[in-house]
């Protein structure tokens, strides 16, 4: 693949086309795609939802959370207005999202008989866990695979003959709040992710992958696509002159506004603290990544996509802050209301799976830590965290990570029968950092 | 590690006395435990050396391998271990009560009450640390598939009967031992460290006596100086003077006295049985018994100080009240204990080696609902652990300063009461969170609404949305008052029961189809090591 004559649009539509084929006219139960981030992973389940319908074929979607059906929902009556949607919910209040009941297509229920012959019903994996058919569904699709456990995948296969199988493997593995390890090696290991299982157990079925990420811009999908996909390379759709990012307001020279500056030109900053042992909840890289979000605010910023022409302004919706932890998204939420900063979405690496925003500012998951644990370490998490944006990223961290890394080698003891992830979040977090090292901004407060 | 938990190992370090980390005790403890302190032979898995094993605690019984690696001194331990252990379990199947369980009705499909027995008590093992609880497992995986000579007249190296029944409960014991709260198989070390926390890392404390050091030091040291020579000080031929819990031995004594002995066993087994007259095989019987005591005496000297610390860490946490909660979930054991009575009554096969896909699933579900209610029961019983999930914004205890009654909107109103609570804690509260408060033992659910200034001030503002009858008012009792002090907890009190799998006979596809007609699995093959 050379760089001069790859056709981005192109690439991924044969992916498409290809995709399709295999789901509509294929004999294999099932199909699987790996999407990285940003790779048009909803546009392709909306689309092959609305074929799959069109093909006259019941259909059922499973989604892990009910923002993510919801979504599909949305998208799904925005794409086909005439197509009669079933959206199954829970029987708690504020079940599904109030936006639904506007559009006359979409009927909701909390009972799958109410929904029974809507060619398309959508729902998450533990409500379609608790629904009993006669005739299984001819098909499914099966939305955010790698983060589906195993055994949620076990209560609701029984509810479809074949299914398409869409997630990104470099985001979040699925987690128990138990031990496991009695399980581990075993082909259908309960706290598994499904996609796992499945291609344990059917390892002949088709497997592909889309090769281009529309969000991330070229100066990150490069990073990103070394650091955590090093054997299923991907590109941006974008190259380096279709985006920029500026500010009306001139840096004031202060560490977050030229790290701010930094992240404007170069796609990354680092916003380096000095080197110290901190409670998680640390308060000044907690106070300093406010600031960044208060300035990235104050500084008026317009970014330049190949959506508009026209600048559009850097508005808080457009400012995500990624953390590793709860407490700490509390603690950064609070910081940012004592600065009047409102509407700036704030959460842990968890909760921004599959979001987009133009900015990301995040607090570094080993930032101040005296320890490397697994849970840190985890290439999921950091790969998450580093891909959420379209323009920037700025990570804020304690000095000496680095050093870190060195002294906590990962140790996770070897299990035999289990496949090894690369790369080891060891491996992805040198090289996440040693990009982030030509974009160090030093700061003291 | 929790900021609390953090907390209290820097006040144990500077103070030098293990702080309280529990004001009640989380677990069951049984009138009458079986207490089992097992050794292993260096070098080969699951080759116990010997053990002490009893109720009593002045009278424990000494099981001991003087050959370890013979298969059929082996044999003779693990029957003699049957021996007490069958007994101990049997003394507890017989006591029922009526109970009601509900069932699917194979006929109709619905569910059904139905009438059956529940064992009034279980019976407790208890083991000194983690490492104990991987032998018990380790026994039951070497036992159950045993063969007697009853079962199949021609296998090789018949098991003696008992030996594969005493196989299955161990198994049983091991597995149950893995759902949290539970407390049928407890090692001593993991309740100790439930309770207390010493001035060391989680790791040293899986050393029972450093553990107890910390907890319990004698009035002329610190924790740190008595952990330090429970853990290192050793006598003038070297060995240690507080030897570890087991089931692996120090190396010193191993080296030292037991491999010696061992020898000196086998030297005299091999003298009697070459010995030429019967006068001859008088005295060299004799010298093969005194062998055989000393590698008794050397057995007992290293299990009898862990035995009489396991009772001590007993009597530690028998000193606490027992937490209100622990009686429901001891409940659980008691019919895990009794299903297990029934299977094994029933005739069922051995558990298998590894669970099918249908049981993984149920197992693992089964165990992150039991460690969800153990955390929200363990908080709701025990004001300090309550301090921590506070501590960590899962929380808060406040007083309320104002109560304005309030309808729902709808056909029916119903009240829907605005409660405004201070608070000097700092709870985690996303926008229409849900909080929890316990309302005569059942969870009351509130809506949080927003803050009443900014949030620095601990002014919260709640509608409580559910447990106040059916009537237009609220009944009498259910809302809370001004000047109340009220807490809630961010976590549910209670835990929803998942959905059910599909039978294994109808597992699907992507986890590779049903398993198939289960085959009785046969024991492991011999090995050469296996007969030596």
């Amino acid at each position: 693949m050379t760089t001069v004559d790859f056709d981005p649009g192109a690439a991924a539509a044969r992916a498409t086309a290809a995709i399709l084929h295999d789901t509509l006219q294929g004999t294999d139960r099932g199909v699987v795609v790996d999407s990285p981030p940003g790779a048009g992973k909803s546009t392709l389940v909306v689309r092959a939802a609305l074929e799959l319908a069109e093909a006259g074929r019941p259909l059922m979607v499973v989604a892990q959370t009910n923002a993510q059906v919801d979504d599909l929902v949305l998208r799904l009556a925005e794409k086909n207005p005439d197509l009669p949607v079933g959206r199954l919910h829970s029987s708690d209040t504020d079940a599904y999202d109030k936006a639904l009941d506007d559009l006359p297509q979409v009927r909701t229920s909390a009972k799958a008989a109410d929904l029974a012959g809507l060619p398309v019903v959508l729902s998450t994996a533990a409500k379609w866990a608790h629904v009993k058919v006669d005739e299984p569904w001819r098909h499914a699709i099966v939305d955010e695979a790698y983060q589906m456990r195993s055994d949620s995948l076990l209560a609701v296969a029984g509810l479809f003959e074949r299914a398409l199988f869409v997630g990104d493997p470099g985001q979040l593995d699925p987690f128990a709040i138990v031990g496991s390890e009695q399980w581990a090696g075993l082909s259908y290991d309960p706290s598994a992710s499904a996609v796992t299982t499945l291609l344990a157990h059917n390892p002949g079925l088709p497997q592909h992958r889309l090769p281009v990420s529309w969000r991330l811009p070229a100066s990150a999908a490069p990073l990103v696509s070394d650091a955590f996909y090093p054997y299923t390379p991907f590109r941006s759709g974008t190259g380096p002159d279709d985006r920029r990012l500026a500010f009306a307001v001139p840096s004031d020279g202060s560490g977050p506004d030229r790290v701010i500056d930094e992240a404007a030109e170069s796609g990354w900053g680092l916003l380096e603290l000095p080197g110290r042992h901190t409670p998680r909840t640390d308060p000044e890289a907690v106070r300093a990544v406010a600031t960044v979000v208060r300035r990235l605010l104050d500084r008026e910023g317009a970014a330049v996509s190949e959506r508009s022409p026209a600048p559009s302004p850097l508005t808080p919706d457009r400012i995500a802050v990624g953390t590793a932890h709860r407490d700490q998204a509390a603690a950064v939420r609070s910081a940012l209301a004592e600065l009047g900063v409102t509407d700036v979405t704030v959460d842990t690496a968890n909760r921004l799976q599959g979001r987009e925003y133009d900015v990301t500012v995040v607090l570094h998951p080993l930032s101040g830590r005296p320890d490397a644990t697994a849970f840190h370490l985890e290439t999921g998490r950091l790969c998450v965290l580093a891909s959420r944006h379209r323009h920037a990223c700025i990570v804020v961290c304690r000095a000496g990570v680095g050093d870190l890394l060195d002294d906590y080698p990962s140790t996770e003891p070897v299990q035999l029968g289990t496949l090894v992830k690369f790369p080891d979040g060891w491996e992805a977090n040198h090289a996440v950092l040693a990009h982030l090292a030509e974009h160090r901004v030093g700061w003291r407060p | 590690m929790s900021l609390i938990a953090t907390l209290a190992r820097l006040e144990a370090v500077s103070t030098g006395r293990a702080q309280p980390a529990a004001t009640v005790r989380h677990r069951h403890l049984s009138e009458h435990p079986l207490v089992f302190v097992p050794l292993t032979t260096a070098g080969e898995a699951g080759a116990p050396l010997g053990a002490l094993v009893g109720t009593d605690r002045d009278a424990p019984r000494l099981l001991v391998v003087p050959q370890p690696r013979d298969r059929d001194l082996r044999f003779a331990f693990l029957a003699e271990l049957a021996d007490v252990v069958l007994p101990y379990l049997d003394s507890y199947a017989q006591a029922v009560e009526a109970a009601e369980r509900t069932e699917t009705d194979p006929e109709s499909g619905k569910r059904v009450k139905v009438e059956v027995e529940l064992c009034t008590d279980a019976p407790q093992l208890i083991v000194p640390s983690r490492a104990g609880l991987d032998f018990v497992r380790l026994l039951g995986r070497s036992m159950r598939f045993r063969r007697t000579a009853e079962q199949d007249p021609e296998t090789p190296h018949p098991a003696p009967p008992r030996i594969p029944l005493l196989g299955r409960w161990l198994t049983h014991y091991g597995e149950r031992a893995r759902v949290p709260g539970s407390s049928l198989l407890l090692a001593l070390t993991d309740v100790l460290s439930r309770h207390w926390a010493t001035g060391q890392s989680s790791l040293e404390d899986q050393h029972l006596g450093a553990l107890l050091a910390w907890i319990d030091p004698a009035s002329d040291s610190t924790g740190a100086e008595a952990a330090r020579r429970a853990e290192l000080a050793r006598d003038a031929d070297g060995q240690l003077l507080c030897p570890p819990a087991g089931p692996a031995t120090d190396p010193a004594f191993d080296n030292k006295l037991l491999a010696p002995a061992i020898e000196r066993y086998d030297r005299a087994r091999g003298a009697l049985a070459a010995a030429e007259d019967a006068l001859q095989a008088d005295d060299r019987l004799a010298a093969l018994t005194a062998a055989e005591r000393e590698i008794r005496n050397l057995v007992e000297s290293r299990t009898r100080p862990t035995w009489d610390a396991v009772w001590r860490g007993l009597d530690l946490l028998r000193a606490l009240p027992e937490g209100a909660r622990v009686e429901e979930r001891w409940t659980r054991d008691r019919w895990s204990f009794t299903g297990h009575r029934d299977r094994v009554l029933a005739g069922e096969p051995p558990q298998p080696r590894r669970d099918d896909a249908v049981t993984a699933a149920n197992k693992l579900a089964t165990r992150e609902r039991e460690q969800a209610r153990l955390e929200a029961q363990e908080a709701l019983d025990d004001p300090l652990v309550l301090a921590g999930r506070r501590l960590a914004g899962e929380a808060f205890a406040g007083e309320v300063t104002d109560v304005v009654l309030a309808y729902s909107e709808g056909k029916r109103p119903s009240p829907r009461p605005l409660v405004t609570v201070r608070t000097d804690d700092r709870p985690h509260l996303a926008e229409r969170a849900k909080v929890f408060r316990s309302l005569g033992g059942k969870p009351q659910a509130a809506e949080f609404v927003g803050y009443d200034g900014s949030p620095d001030e601990g002014v919260l503002v709640l509608r409580i949305v559910d447990k106040m009858g059916r009537g237009k008012e609220p009944e009498p009792g259910s809302v809370p008052e001004k000047g109340d002090a009220v807490c809630f907890t961010l976590f549910e009190h209670e835990q929803r029961g998942g959905a059910k799998l599909p039978d294994p006979e109808e597992t699907p596809w992507t986890h590779g189809g049903p398993p198939g007609e289960a085959v009785p699995e046969a024991p492991d093959t011999t090995t050469e090591e296996d007969v030596l």
